[in-house]
């Protein structure tokens, strides 16, 4: 007779009535493929753990995201924001489908170059643009977004050096009525500083304004904040037209849009209470189609979306270590993924579904990663299925800021494979070894000799 | 080690402890185990049944075991001599 699948005992203390700070039970059904292809095999093949990405999914959402804007608008570009996922790969994704680059750092604009962006359709962004960086975006036509005036200043003295006139935006903060107000980045539309940058540029027969931009926070769960920022940036922009009679080009919304991931201490889930992309692009459009701008005159809308189009695609496979009760008797899982390459489990409720068939019994589980420290919380709670150790589970929508916020800590960071719209398994990053580590490392002559 | 003999066992997996008022819910396995105590089977007499019924090895069970039993004794369910 063929013998029963086993599963661990558990025995949990019914509380009617209270309130369950593990939250509900959220695990039906196991994960064992991704687009059709077994997550077992996958993690044969590449090991545990291991990052999986979907250009099926990319492309979906990239689709889905694009229709909400131009279905509502006429000249919408997307720019793809480099920081929240910049391997090579994924960035061709979004350039196959018409993604501009958007970047913030010298790094990230030679990626950009390399990958094959033309120099006028890469977006420069952010506080720290060195004066070569800024010599090399002058050279290539690129869009600069000026952050403060010590830069402002900087490419009025290249412009007059290189004999170029750079195609310049300012970055404007303002109170959009959200908390926190982001008032670091750029320049404040509430204090008159926006305007005061503008006019400084428009008299300078150097620069050449092609833009307005702003990037209000992150994780903006209120869409109507995107309307009052589009509100006062029209404003600006009309302004402008008035004293100048200069048309702006485009007015870039910089990005911000929440995933549907659940943020930790969140009382619904965030595929409950996220804005959808058609939210977002209603907001967005409208604040513009309502302005004073004339229609002649409708600049394009230009999007550095980056979590919101990437999260969804992105999953990590891995294996239960341990399970142990803790001092006070509660049930605790480690697990080969921390938070060195899920940074993101800092701020969100990360789902983990086992990836082979559970029972309908759960657990009150505290999720731990494998590091050696007391920070390394995957799930601080979570009413699990019950695992087992050597039990493999998939991480869902961890596809935004994990592969570039990641850290070599402790452990070596682990293959990304990225599975094709044909239901190819490619690898796109390598896993890291002890001899790549080592190779930055120089021990000088009398440091070598050791006698332990 | 002495189980709590008023509890009341469900065949679905439900325990109710009269002396406290508290109630437990439990999967297959640990029903199982729950009953073979009540039974006063012994240690090695209940991995030996586990063994026979369910496909898994020895060391697991033995450590699943004494985890569990820990639980139990922390509700109360069992008792030290």
């Amino acid at each position: 007779m063929k013998k029963l699948t086993y599963e661990r005992p558990i025995i949990n203390k019914i509380n009617s009535g209270m309130p369950n700070k593990f939250g509900t039970r959220t695990e039906y059904q196991p994960i064992t493929y991704i687009d059709e292809v077994s997550v077992k095999e996958i993690m044969k093949e590449h090991g545990s753990p291991v990052y999986v990405l979907s250009e099926k999914t990319i492309r979906d959402t990239y689709k889905d995201a694009k229709k909400a804007f131009t279905a509502r608008y006429p000249k919408v570009q997307f720019a793809w924001s480099y920081k929240t996922n910049y391997l090579n790969a994924v960035c061709n994704i979004f350039h196959q489908e018409g993604s501009w680059a958007e970047v913030v750092s010298g790094f990230e604009y030679d990626k950009a170059i390399a990958n094959g962006v033309s120099g006028n359709h890469i977006i420069f962004n952010g506080p720290d643009k060195s004066e070569s960086d800024l010599e090399t975006a002058i050279i290539n036509n690129s869009l600069i977004h000026i952050d403060h005036y010590d830069e402002l200043y900087m490419i009025i003295s290249l412009a007059e050096k290189l004999e170029k006139k750079p195609k310049v935006a300012i970055r404007v903060n303002m109170d959009t009525g959200i908390s926190p107000q982001w008032s670091r980045f750029g320049f404040n539309y509430e204090s008159g500083e926006a305007w005061d940058a503008l006019n400084r540029i428009l008299i300078n027969k150097n620069l050449e304004l092609v833009g307005l931009h702003s990037h209000i926070g992150t994780y903006i769960l209120t869409a109507n904040a995107y309307n009052v920022a589009g509100t006062k940036l029209a404003d600006l922009a009309v302004r402008v037209k008035e004293k100048y009679n200069h048309a702006i080009k485009y007015i870039d919304f910089g990005g911000g849009f929440a995933s549907k991931n659940t943020l930790i201490g969140a009382y619904l889930p965030g595929t409950d209470t996220c804005p959808t992309f058609s939210e977002y692009a209603e907001a967005i459009t409208t604040s513009i189609i309502n302005s004073r701008i004339k229609l002649e005159d409708f600049p394009t809308i230009i999007l550095e979306t980056g979590r919101a189009l990437i999260d969804d695609a992105g999953f990590i496979l891995g294996t239960v270590l341990a399970n142990k009760r803790l001092a006070d008797g509660s049930k605790s899982m480690v697990i080969n993924v921390g938070v060195n390459l899920l940074f993101t489990a800092f701020w969100y409720e990360h789902r983990i579904t086992p990836a082979q068939n559970f029972s309908s019994h759960t657990e009150h589980t505290s999720v731990y990663g494998p590091l050696c420290m007391n920070i390394d919380v995957i799930r601080q709670t979570a009413d699990l299925p019950v695992m087992r150790k050597g039990d493999d589970f998939v991480i869902s929508r961890i596809g935004a800021y994990n592969m570039t916020q990641w850290m070599q800590f402790i452990t070596l960071r682990p293959k990304i494979v990225i599975i094709d719209t044909g239901r190819q398994v490619h690898v796109i990053r390598k896993n890291e070894k002890n001899e790549d580590i080592n190779s930055f490392e120089h021990v000088p002559d009398h440091l070598k000799k050791i006698n332990v | 080690m002495n189980i709590n003999k008023n509890i009341a066992i469900s065949g679905n997996g439900f325990v109710f402890d009269p002396t406290t008022g508290e109630s437990f819910s439990l999967n297959s396995i640990g029903t199982e185990i729950l009953s073979y105590l009540k039974q006063d089977m012994s240690k090695e007499e209940i991995v030996l049944a586990i063994l026979e019924k369910y496909e898994i090895d020895n060391i697991t069970v033995e450590k699943n075991y004494v985890e569990f039993l820990a639980i139990l004794r922390e509700y109360k369910l069992i008792e030290n001599d």
